[in-house]
């Protein structure tokens, strides 16, 4: 560990401005690639942060450590108070406070909506049938789909699996909420219905970090913009500094491609 | 004889008919016992040992890859003779019967290991990383959503191979089983008459074309809208 940053205190830290995200020195090498050369990042309550960067530049990687489904290689990760990266930490207890949400969806194909939604509730959060079906429709009405809870994901659009499994996310009721790529591999018309639930989700404050090129959605919606490149943070800051004005040469010819593709 | 009339009486004799369906029926209920045994403890044998793989030990992974090796490179035939007439001489007599049941349903195994193993990693890592994310812990992660979708894939190849490795319960004959072969061949051999060998063959395929009949409801059954 290369960090030197205390043990945050639970007790005394005020809930205002709460980091629910603590990354700090991070680094992750995939064999001899050194994909992140260490990120620091703080995610505070209630915020919507925006991961930028070309492709490649470790935005995705960075997601992942951050429930552990890559292991970090060095550095320090803190949520919700507890070191993520701890041998005595329980991992699974944890990834239910971190939801996540992927770019290839990967709805269980084998089970209905509903069954994707309260799987982790009945195996993880242990509850009762019952109670899990009635968290997994009222997780299911917050995305609009609770005509769907029997429909399997192959008779579903892809706005609507990816729907499905942000309520299968958000059923486990997190402390936040990581997107990779959302939206990517959907078709355009389908993209604004999955826009519209994270924005919900924003409003109802959830905390969250999202990995995207939706960068007019990321303008509208987000409290921060991070640009990543080449494994590190190279800005961050309000939408409208780090897209409207970038200071890096990087960002700035990053920023102009993508908002002049979309 | 001649044409027609010889043919039925080569292969549909009625007094040998008569004489010795009771003995190809004894036959068959024994073979039905043993392919049942072989097909319960193959395929479990084979689940169990491609779970065991999945569990990502890589002494026991490779133990399991050298058995699944060997066993589907010898001639099944080999193997019962070896078990049958080496196990004795080392203190563990088998009878005929366990003799084949152990070895047809260790070959089984083999060949099911392979396919659940070959199922299980077709599964895409998206749906791992989705069950993890979620909390399920690995035992959880593979048993409810990644094991339900590799078995539907396993479906076809598996049917098949377990009705190919069953029909190997005729190499019983060989040490002399009371399966629906030796029955068959023994009748041959009092009667002088091909007729017990096509009853032999008629018996194989009441046992066996169901089977393939159900294997092709369950893949039908199992199959699902990706």
């Amino acid at each position: 560990m290369t960090s030197t940053a205390a043990e945050p205190d639970v007790g005394e830290r005020s809930t205002a401005d709460r980091a629910v995200l603590e990354v700090r020195g991070l680094r992750k090498s995939f064999g001899e690639v050194e994909v992140l050369k260490g990120i620091d990042l703080d995610v505070h309550e209630r915020e919507m942060v925006f991961l930028v960067g070309p492709s490649g530049s470790g935005k995705s990687t960075l997601l992942r450590c951050c429930n552990r489904l890559e292991e970090p290689t060095d550095g320090a990760i803190t949520v919700d108070g507890v070191d993520l990266l701890s041998p005595r930490t329980d991992l699974n207890a944890m990834r239910r406070r971190i939801g996540m949400v992927f770019q290839s969806f990967n709805l269980y194909p084998h089970m209905t909506a509903l069954a994707n939604v309260t799987l982790a509730l009945r195996l993880v959060s242990k509850l009762p049938r019952a109670e899990a079906d009635g968290r997994g429709r009222a997780a299911l009405e917050r995305v609009g789909l609770l005509a769907k809870a029997d429909a399997h994901p192959g008779q579903l659009s892809g706005g609507q699996q990816q729907r499905v499994a942000i309520a299968r996310a958000m059923a486990l009721e997190p402390k936040v909420m990581l997107f990779d790529e959302p939206t990517s591999a959907l078709d355009p018309e389908l993209v604004g219905s999955v826009l519209q639930v994270m924005q919900d989700m924003r409003e109802l404050g959830m905390t969250m970090v999202v990995v995207s090129h939706e960068l007019r959605f990321a303008k509208r919606a987000a409290d921060r913009v991070v640009f990543l490149d080449e494994g590190r943070i190279v800005e961050s800051g309000p939408p409208d500094q780090v897209l409207a004005a970038p200071t890096t040469e990087r960002a700035r010819s990053f920023v102009a491609d993508l908002l002049q593709a979309s | 004889m001649e044409g027609r009339a010889g043919f039925v009486a080569t292969f549909f004799d009625a007094d040998v008919i008569a004489n010795y369906a009771p003995l190809i029926a004894e036959g068959f209920v024994v073979t039905c016992v043993l392919a049942l045994l072989v097909v319960v403890t193959g395929i479990a044998l084979g689940l169990a040992l491609a779970l065991l793989r999945g569990l990502g030990v890589r002494l026991v992974g490779w133990a399991i890859v050298a058995f699944a090796d060997l066993l589907r490179a010898l001639p099944p035939l080999v193997l019962i003779l070896l078990v049958y007439f080496g196990l004795p001489a080392l203190g563990v007599p088998l009878s005929s019967f366990a003799t084949v049941w152990l070895v047809l349903s260790l070959v089984l195994a083999a060949f099911a290991e392979e396919i659940f193993w070959a199922g299980i990693t077709a599964v895409s890592k998206g749906q791992w990383d989705a069950a993890r994310s979620t909390g399920l812990g690995h035992v959880q992660a593979l048993t409810r959503v990644v094991l339900p979708q590799a078995v539907r894939m396993t479906v076809p190849p598996l049917t098949n191979r377990t009705i190919a490795i069953t029909k190997n319960t005729a190499l019983g004959s060989v040490i002399g089983v009371g399966e629906i072969l030796n029955q068959a061949t023994t009748a041959q051999a009092f009667s002088g008459s091909a007729t017990p060998l096509m009853l032999g063959a008629i018996a194989y395929l009441i046992l066996f074309v169901p089977v393939v009949i159900l294997g092709r409801w369950i893949e039908t059954r199992f199959a699902w809208r990706p």
